[in-house]
């Protein structure tokens, strides 16, 4: 492309004649494929298109449907923990709510604790920027340039660890999941790591270098928000601890609707929650610290297993199906025309 | 301050007028008042910086230029400043800067500010590294000339120094040598030559590679030792610089105060070479930039095309879109915010804790929008902006909308090879039947010759082989044929040296044989040779006792050859010109001179009787002469003389008028040889044969010499003082040249003065129009009636018969007339016209009138009918451009009946067709005939209607109302009648019935008007094609402009936008290259137009998903980039190389061009629907992903990426449907693009961890690339969003087939079913046509009824007005009605319907604009810059160029490339 323009002989050679190289190229004679689009053509690809699309479509919906999932919605379930969380000011007063729920039947193989948020825009332009990723490195920058204004410093210069809007709006309810088993109540071990991307936890996101962490995160505060410093979020394991905390890694990855579900736990597949969660009564307990309405919104749990294609969505399935449809009888009809066109020996004679 | 310059001018004219009057007496104090305010003024005066002016001349020269030239447009400081503002001239670049300032505005940055920039950044150092380039090449061009050395006077050394060209000054005396390169306008004061002449070569100039004449200040040309400058001690006073270069004005003073008027013929202008001329000198006048060269150096003009401005209107609508969509968003977001009655977690507050109202808030996020959703018509823009540099490119899709074609007629439709037809003398027709035949004879070998020439492009070394050719032609016997391509390098030999660039390196200066060789009439001849016989016997008596017809016969001859400005050289030194020397001077004569130099002292001494051996010899027959001359050669075996013998000898050369000088030479020779000099013999050697080169301004004046050489009366050699004619009868005849008065356009005829050597007495000999010659002649009622008187009146009435009769052939007619002055009457004339000369400020005018006064009372000799051969392939070229709907007008200088006949003779007109002639006096009687023509055609076609029903209803292939033909023929006077605003709109009504109009007469500017009336009144798309200096105009006016490089030079390739070398070569350039050019341009804008649209509703559509904040899904480089690098180069090879239907099928079905004369590629109805597909492809773009990943864990840019990345390969795969023609190269784009993507999206994903916040893709291809569901949504997006476009084109290619869909088809098959499949289409043409003429016949009643109705029309006006004729069927068919016509004409001549001209002397008026370029660095300066702009239209001019050049059209700028 760049080099076809052709070159000008250089003055002072022996000129050449004015007419340029009979190169296929410069004469536009390249060997061209003239696809030609008429029904006879292509008929072909609409059958194939239209088979392929209904296969796949119809091994996505099997594989959806083998999906189970559960969702319950308990912004309203403590409706006193709702009004607590109304007034801002009562932010460490604690406000423990207990859900309960019935499984019918067995949820087999891994299953995924999800919490779901719905009308919290996390995608607002300016929520989303609102982030230092440098900070979020372990890297000691001015998060002053940064785009987390206003949450940087508080009034007396002191920096917020980690800065900027989506830190400190971080979904802090802690759910527990017991099952009632027989009047007994046995806590469904979960898991709190690896829930993150490989990546984000041993890449994106590393605490600042310190001997201890309290340390690394000295001369800096919590945001706002807040109810204790980054480096009491897991107080448990050292190595989701501060910025490397699964929780918080999975909230800085914003979510790209306003309804939205993050993965918080893993139940453990041991003991007789090997296979998964048997069927029968299992109750959340719910430390509700959130507050969802004051953007009008709710908030849920969510217990679902997933498989190659995803959760339990069924509209890929079913687009591929419709899809495959509609191709497949575009295929029949314009074979229609086609037949009736060479009846009549219509092709090109006009 | 405005009144002592009124002062001054009067002062200065009042001594102007005075000065004239009585030499030099006005007072030296207001002389010098004068002087010194005015040398800031209007005149300019020169001083020699020498001795004792040396002050006078650092106060006066101090503020003219030197001639250091500076061409750039930047320096090193104001590159940046000024580049910057240039291109912020261009709206886009402003309005995205004003959304880059708009991004710094924290309230609305959408974007990292550095990001938003990128494209911006990008567009502008692109474009400023290119204007850099250029700008640099210029420099170094400018450094290159400025550094050139030339000759001048230093006084210090006082001799001639080297200089470099920028330190010659103002005032310098210059020096110069044969071939050397004029460096400054300077006045000329010395020439080698002994007449005073120096001949100039302006090819760079103008591109003309004949010679002009410069002339020695008149008082200098007398000094025989050159010119030393320590003496001059005058003062030269001119104009101020001006850009018109054929008007110079000034005089000479010299220090006793004689004046000496100076023109244009003393000025030698910068940029031209000497020839011919061993040594000039010259005073500077003017330097660098004030020279006339640099000033006429106007940059090139800018056309826009019609695509173009449909798609600014376009553009304009997108935008409109745009600001709807950023609408919705301001206000989406508003009612969002307003729902929330509290601040919640994702609305972050104002640093100061403020939130912002929901209004404020919407506001804000209109802007925000606009900057979220800028990025699309960005990387157009760029293109676009790029394109707007090349000259003519830009405009190169408007070929394929052609509707109306303007041609010129003499050298655009006919060859401009002026052949000797036929003469009539003193009222005897001399018809040239054998002429004619041998014209036929050539028919054949010319286009043989120019077979030859195709075959020789290609080879780069067929000069050097015809150089080798030329060393070697004295010795070999060569055919007729390599001589004559010989002939045709001459002037590449001569011009080995720089100027070897000229444009067309042949057939200018030198005439082909078709023209050279007349072969005489055999009638006329013998009535020739008796006088010849005759004359000697009776020259000496008074020579009123020859008969009046051999008298006659004689001063046509001799008027034929005398009254021109063909300058005589001799073909083996081609510019080196005949010239007499006096003894002594140069110590090796040629032969000729030798010889020349004794005839003219015999004829000198025996005045008026010529020598008797001469006639003798030429009454001999001509085998005697070949008898003798091979005795000469064995004499003195001169290689030169025996090619010339070899020539000589065959049989049908036998009679050519060289063979006739031969003897003579021979007798001067042995005296010369003799009693003058031994070495003479050795002198032979290095002689030419006296076989002369006529160098003509206008093949008219060359084909007229020629054929006076044919008659024996040859044209020996011319001097400003004299002129030399062989006559056979008579000897060599000397004629003292008293003056010349070139052509122009308003007198459109030239005289000469001449004293003739046999009677003299001052003789004017006069040609020009016959319009206005015979207005000019004596009439009989002055004198009374004697007997000559009588005959003169006969004589005019039969030559005025004959006259009409050849314009009826199509031939050019000229007068011929001569006029015997006394002494006495010379003398007044010439007091008056002296006067004239010498005047500065209105010369010109007086010059007119001088020239007025001389040509009256002249005796009418004969007419001259020249033939205009038509070029090869017109007639087919006109009517396959007639098929594709284009109209074609004729627009030409020439009279009417020329005219109608070549219109004929090329197709343009056919035998069936109606020819409706409009010619009348007044402006209501024209008005009166349209609109009865207007009615008559209404009738006709209405009464055809019913039956054109019954024929076949399909398209039908003629635009014009089917079956119905007519012509229109207007001429000049007419024509101005109807370009009145209030005829106007009947005038084009009653056009556009017509399928060819004629304008006969027409002057440029009426061209010009005409041209501009249809494009602008009828909205049509227009182009000129010409080839002359009165086309520039008009070409500069139409929507393309067309130029031939034809004989008259380069004005009109230069003015031009496509240059072509024949008119046939418009078949292909419109009909393939202007198809393909517009059919690709279409459907890349339409193509970037759904690009955009679609890419950018992506974001819209998220905006209802993320409260309407401006929040983009795809990371921020991804997305600038996406346009810029990913999607980019598809399109653009798309556009170059993309080919619907191959270029056979495209030449032989013309009706294809319809399609895109009708712009069906680009309707606004497809605009609206190509948005449509793009809003639908969105949408499904969008929302597949969208609802897939509804409610699941993904984050923000994961959701984009697939989005993202369906939308590439829609954007992608969507081309490949689109494309009618897929190559190699576009699959290696197209799967280069998606590596590209892929690529760098992985890259950035493994690298970004924290580079480019907030925007954080870590890792998220990676993932995705392990992701199934990922492919799923891609593939699905992709097919979903495809399918209806892919069904409509599969379904328009199966039941709808455009006409171009199914000439693709053609492609496809086997040679042979296509030519069958071919065949079928023509004759369903055919069929169509012959229902059409069925329709005709059926109604051919009330068409020939329309006719007596029409008549009956013409008889109710008064007589005197008939304004036309129904003239039907056959032109040739004489119509007495004409004459009465043509003589009334004549009679209101003025100024109005200039000649197309003869002479081509001047045309003032085209020559200003026209020398665009004055050096050949100008033309690559333009060649630079068409380089380096965008890509696309350079393709598409390798495309133009290299295709048309295949069959041997030598596009100009295939020159400029080289």
């Amino acid at each position: 492309m760049k080099n076809k323009t052709s070159s000008p002989p250089r003055e002072g050679e022996a000129r050449p004649s004015r007419c340029p190289d009979n190169s296929a190229f410069k004469q536009q004679k390249l060997p061209a494929w003239k696809p030609q689009l008429t029904i006879a053509t292509v008929l072909s690809s609409f059958f194939l298109t239209g088979a392929f699309c209904l296969s796949v479509g119809v091994c996505l919906i099997l594989s959806t449907n083998s999906v189970r999932e559960i969702q319950i919605d308990y912004s309203d379930k403590c409706s006193d923990c709702s009004k607590l969380r109304e007034n801002s000011s009562n932010w460490n007063k604690e406000c423990h709510c207990s859900v309960n729920f019935m499984l019918k039947e067995d949820i087999l193989g891994d299953v995924f604790m999800y919490y779901g948020l719905q009308n919290f825009y996390q995608n607002h332009r300016r929520y989303v920027i609102s982030r230092s990723d440098a900070q979020l490195l372990g890297r000691n920058v001015n998060i002053q340039k940064s785009y987390c204004a206003p949450f940087t410093t508080y009034r007396n210069g002191t920096p917020m660890a980690p800065c900027g809007a989506i830190a400190n709006s971080m979904f802090n309810d802690t759910i527990d999941l017991f099952y009632n088993l027989k009047s007994s109540v046995i806590q469904v071990p979960l898991l709190k790591t690896g829930n993150s991307w490989w990546t984000d936890k041993n890449v994106k996101f590393r605490n600042p270098k310190s001997y201890n962490l309290s340390s690394a995160f000295a001369g800096t505060a919590r945001p706002p928000y807040w109810q204790k410093p980054v480096y009491l979020l897991d107080e448990e394991d050292e190595r989701n601890n501060g910025y490397i905390n699964d929780d918080f890694i999975i909230w800085m990855r914003v979510s790209a609707f306003a309804t939205f579900r993050n993965l918080y736990r893993r139940v453990s597949r041991i003991r007789q929650f090997a296979d998964g969660l048997p069927a029968g009564n299992y109750t959340f307990r719910i430390s509700y610290n959130f507050p969802v309405t004051k953007f009008k919104g709710r908030k849920y749990v969510i217990l679902s297993t997933v498989v190659w294609s995803g959760g339990s969505n069924p509209f890929l399935g079913i687009a591929y199906v419709v899809s495959g449809t509609a191709a497949t009888l575009t295929g029949f009809v314009i074979t229609a025309i086609h037949l009736k066109l060479r009846k009549k020996k219509a092709y090109f004679q006009k | 301050m405005a009144d002592p310059i009124r002062w001054a001018r009067y002062r200065w004219q009042r001594l102007i007028s005075s000065e004239g009057r009585e030499g030099s007496s006005s007072s030296n104090s207001s002389n010098k008042c004068y002087q010194s305010s005015k040398t800031i003024g209007k005149h300019r005066i020169v001083i020699p910086c020498l001795g004792h002016f040396k002050e006078e001349y650092e106060k006066v020269s101090k503020l003219y230029m030197n001639n250091k030239i500076r061409t750039t447009k930047y320096t090193l400081l104001n590159f940046l400043p000024r580049n910057l503002f240039e291109q912020f001239h261009r709206v886009a670049n402003l309005y995205f800067l004003f959304l880059v300032v708009l991004n710094w505005v924290p309230l609305v940055e959408a974007f990292q500010k550095e990001i938003t920039m990128l494209p911006l950044v990008v567009v502008l150092t692109i474009i400023a590294v290119k204007d850099g380039l250029e700008d640099y090449s210029k420099y170094k061009m400018d450094k290159q000339i400025n550094n050139l050395l030339t000759k001048v006077y230093s006084r210090k050394e006082k001799k001639y120094i080297d200089e470099c060209w920028k330190n010659v000054n103002v005032g310098d005396f210059i020096r110069l040598s044969r071939n050397e390169i004029i460096p400054a306008d300077m006045v000329l004061l010395y020439s080698s030559d002994l007449d005073g002449i120096c001949y100039i070569e302006t090819a760079s100039l103008d591109g003309e590679t004949n010679l002009k004449q410069r002339q020695v200040v008149r008082g200098y040309s007398e000094q025989v030792s050159e010119i030393d400058p320590e003496k001059f001690s005058s003062r030269i006073e001119c104009e101020s610089p001006n850009n018109d270069l054929s008007c110079f004005r000034g005089f000479v003073e010299h220090s006793n105060k004689d004046r000496v008027g100076l023109s244009k013929e003393n000025l030698l202008l910068r940029g031209c070479t000497v020839r011919n001329t061993e040594a000039v000198v010259g005073i500077v006048v003017y330097a660098g930039h004030e020279t006339k060269a640099m000033l006429n150096n106007s940059g090139p003009h800018y056309k826009r095309s019609k695509l173009e401005r449909k798609v600014n209107t376009d553009i304009l609508w997108c935008v409109l879109l745009l600001i709807l969509m950023c609408l919705t968003g301001a206000i989406g977001h508003g009612i969002w915010l307003s729902r929330y009655s509290e601040i919640p977690f994702f609305n972050i507050p104002e640093p100061d804790g403020k939130l912002i109202p929901p209004i404020l808030a919407g506001f804000n996020m209109f802007w925000t929008m606009i900057i979220l959703l800028q990025n699309d018509i960005d990387f157009y823009h760029e293109k676009t902006d790029s394109t707007i540099q090349c000259r003519a490119l830009n405009i190169a899709e408007d070929l394929g909308q052609i509707q109306y074609i303007f041609s010129d007629k003499t050298g655009t439709l006919t060859e401009n090879k002026m052949v000797f037809r036929r003469c009539s003398i003193a009222g005897q027709e001399y018809c040239h039947e054998e002429n004619a035949k041998r014209l036929e004879s050539y028919q054949e070998m010319d286009s043989e010759d120019e077979d030859s020439a195709d075959h020789q492009c290609g080879s780069s070394t067929h000069m050097s082989k015809w150089r080798g050719h030329n060393c070697r032609a004295v010795n070999e016997p060569l055919n007729r044929k390599s001589l004559n391509q010989l002939s045709g390098s001459y002037p590449a030999l001569g011009r080995e040296d720089g100027a070897g660039d000229g444009p067309h390196s042949g057939h200018v200066a030198f005439s082909s044989p078709i023209e050279t060789d007349v072969v005489p009439d055999a009638q006329l001849l013998e009535k020739f040779s008796q006088i010849s016989s005759h004359s000697y016997q009776q020259s000496e008596e008074a020579s009123s006792r020859l008969s009046l017809e051999a008298m006659y016969i004689t001063d046509f001859f001799l008027a034929l050859s005398i009254c021109n400005t063909v300058v005589v050289s001799v073909p083996n030194q081609p510019r080196h010109k005949m010239r007499h020397s006096s003894l002594g001077r140069m110590p090796i004569k040629s032969l000729e001179e030798i010889r020349q130099m004794f005839q003219r002292l015999s004829v000198r001494r025996l005045s008026s009787s010529p020598l008797p051996s001469v006639k003798e010899s030429s009454s001999e027959s001509p085998n005697s002469f070949v008898s003798k001359l091979s005795i000469f050669r064995m004499k003195l075996a001169s290689p030169a003389l025996d090619g010339a013998a070899q020539r000589a000898a065959e049989p049908h050369d036998t009679d050519s008028p060289e063979n006739s000088q031969v003897p003579q030479e021979l007798g001067t020779v042995n005296v010369a040889a003799s009693c003058e000099h031994n070495d003479a013999a050795s002198s032979i050697e290095v002689s030419a044969l006296p076989k002369l080169c006529y160098e003509a301004e206008s093949p008219d004046e060359a084909a007229l010499v020629h054929a006076a050489r044919a008659y024996k009366c040859i044209l020996q050699s011319r001097t400003p003082d004299q002129v030399t004619v062989d006559f056979a009868g008579l000897g060599s005849l000397t004629f003292q040249l008293l003056h010349i008065l070139p052509f122009d356009s308003v007198r459109k005829r030239m005289s000469v003065v001449v004293r003739h050597p046999v009677s003299n007495k001052v003789v004017v000999y006069t040609k020009g129009a016959d319009s206005v010659m015979m207005d000019l002649l004596r009439t009989a009622s002055q004198v009374g009636t004697n007997n000559s008187e009588m005959e003169q009146k006969k004589i005019k009435k039969r030559t005025q018969k004959h006259l009409d009769d050849y314009a009826r052939r199509g031939l050019r007619t000229l007068c011929i007339a001569k006029k015997v002055m006394s002494d006495a009457e010379y003398a007044e004339w010439l007091n008056h016209h002296f006067l004239a000369e010498t005047s500065i400020d209105n010369r010109e005018e007086l010059l007119l009138e001088s020239a007025i006064r001389l040509e009256t009372e002249l005796t009418l000799l004969g007419a001259t009918g020249i033939e205009d051969r038509l070029q090869e392939g017109v007639p087919d070229t006109i009517q396959a451009l007639r098929k594709a709907g284009i109209k074609i007008w004729m627009l030409t200088g020439d009279k009417r009946e020329t005219a109608v006949n070549i219109a004929y003779a090329c197709k343009l007109l056919e035998p069936d067709d109606r020819i409706f002639t409009l010619k009348s006096q007044s402006r209501d009687a024209c008005a009166l005939v349209m609109s009865k023509i207007l009615e008559g055609i209404q009738n006709t076609s209405a009464k055809k209607k019913p039956s054109q029903k019954l024929g076949n209803v399909s398209a039908s292939v003629s635009t014009q109302a089917p079956g119905f033909s007519a012509g229109l023929v207007i001429d000049g006077r007419t024509l101005e009648h109807v370009l009145h605003d209030s005829l106007q709109n009947i005038f084009l009504e009653l056009t556009e019935k017509c399928r060819a109009v004629v304008c006969c007469r027409a002057t440029p500017l009426q061209k010009s008007v005409l041209v501009r009336l249809v494009r602008n009144k009828l909205k049509a798309m227009t182009l000129a094609v010409g080839d002359g200096a009165n086309d520039v105009s008009m070409i500069q006016v139409a929507d393309t402009g067309v130029g031939i490089l034809g004989q008259e030079g380069m004005q009109a390739v230069m003015a031009s936008d496509f240059a072509v070398s024949q008119f046939r070569h418009l078949r292909k350039l419109l009909l393939v290259h202007g198809h393909w050019c517009y059919t690709r341009l279409t459907n890349m804008v339409l193509y970037f137009f759904y690009k955009n649209v679609a890419y950018v509703n992506l974001l819209f559509w998220y905006q209802f998903f993320c409260g309407f904040s401006g929040t983009s899904m795809t990371d921020y480089w991804i997305l600038i980039l996406f346009n810029l690098l990913f999607t980019s180069v598809p399109p653009i090879i798309y556009g170059v190389l993309d080919k619907d239907v191959s270029a056979e099928i495209l030449m032989q079905l013309p009706q294809l061009y319809m399609m895109s004369q009708k712009s069906v590629a680009y309707l606004p109805s497809t605009f609206w629907i190509t948005l449509l597909d793009a809003f639908y492809q969105s949408l499904v773009c969008f929302f597949v992903p969208y609802f897939t990943y509804y409610g699941s864990d993904i984050d923000i840019f994961s959701f984009g990426n697939p989005i993202n990345t369906a939308a590439l390969f829609i954007i992608l795969f969507h081309l490949l449907i689109e494309c009618k023609s897929v190559t190699w190269i576009h699959t290696v784009v197209t799967v280069g693009s998606i590596l590209f993507y892929f690529v760098f999206a992985l890259a950035f994903g493994a690298t970004c961890k924290s580079h480019n916040p907030p925007s954080n893709p870590y890792w998220i291809m990676e993932k995705h690339m392990t992701d199934p569901v990922f492919y799923l949504v891609c593939l699905l997006t992709t097919c979903v969003a495809l399918l209806p476009r892919y069904l409509l084109r599969v379904l328009q290619g199966t039941l709808f087939p455009s006409p171009v869909l199914r000439a693709k088809h053609l492609d496809r098959l086997t040679p042979e079913e296509q030519r069958e499949a071919i065949k079928r289409w023509k004759d369903d043409c055919i069929v169509n046509c012959r229902v059409d003429f069925q329709a005709t016949s059926g109604s051919s009643n009330s068409a020939t009824g329309a006719v007596p109705e029409e008549e009956s029309i013409a008889s109710v006006l008064p007589t005197s007005e008939t304004p036309f004729q129904a003239c039907s069927r056959d032109g040739l068919v004489e119509d007495t009605s004409f004459l009465p016509d043509i003589q009334d004409e004549s009679g209101h001549t003025n100024g109005l319907d200039s000649e197309k001209t003869v002479f081509l002397n001047s045309s003032n008026e085209t020559n200003s604009d026209t020398f665009g370029s004055n050096n050949s660095y100008a033309k690559v300066s333009v060649c630079a810059s068409e380089e380096d702009s965008s890509a696309v239209s350079l393709a598409h001019k390798a495309g133009l160029n290299s295709v048309l050049c295949e069959e041997n059209a030598l596009m100009y700028f295939t020159k400029l490339e080289c």
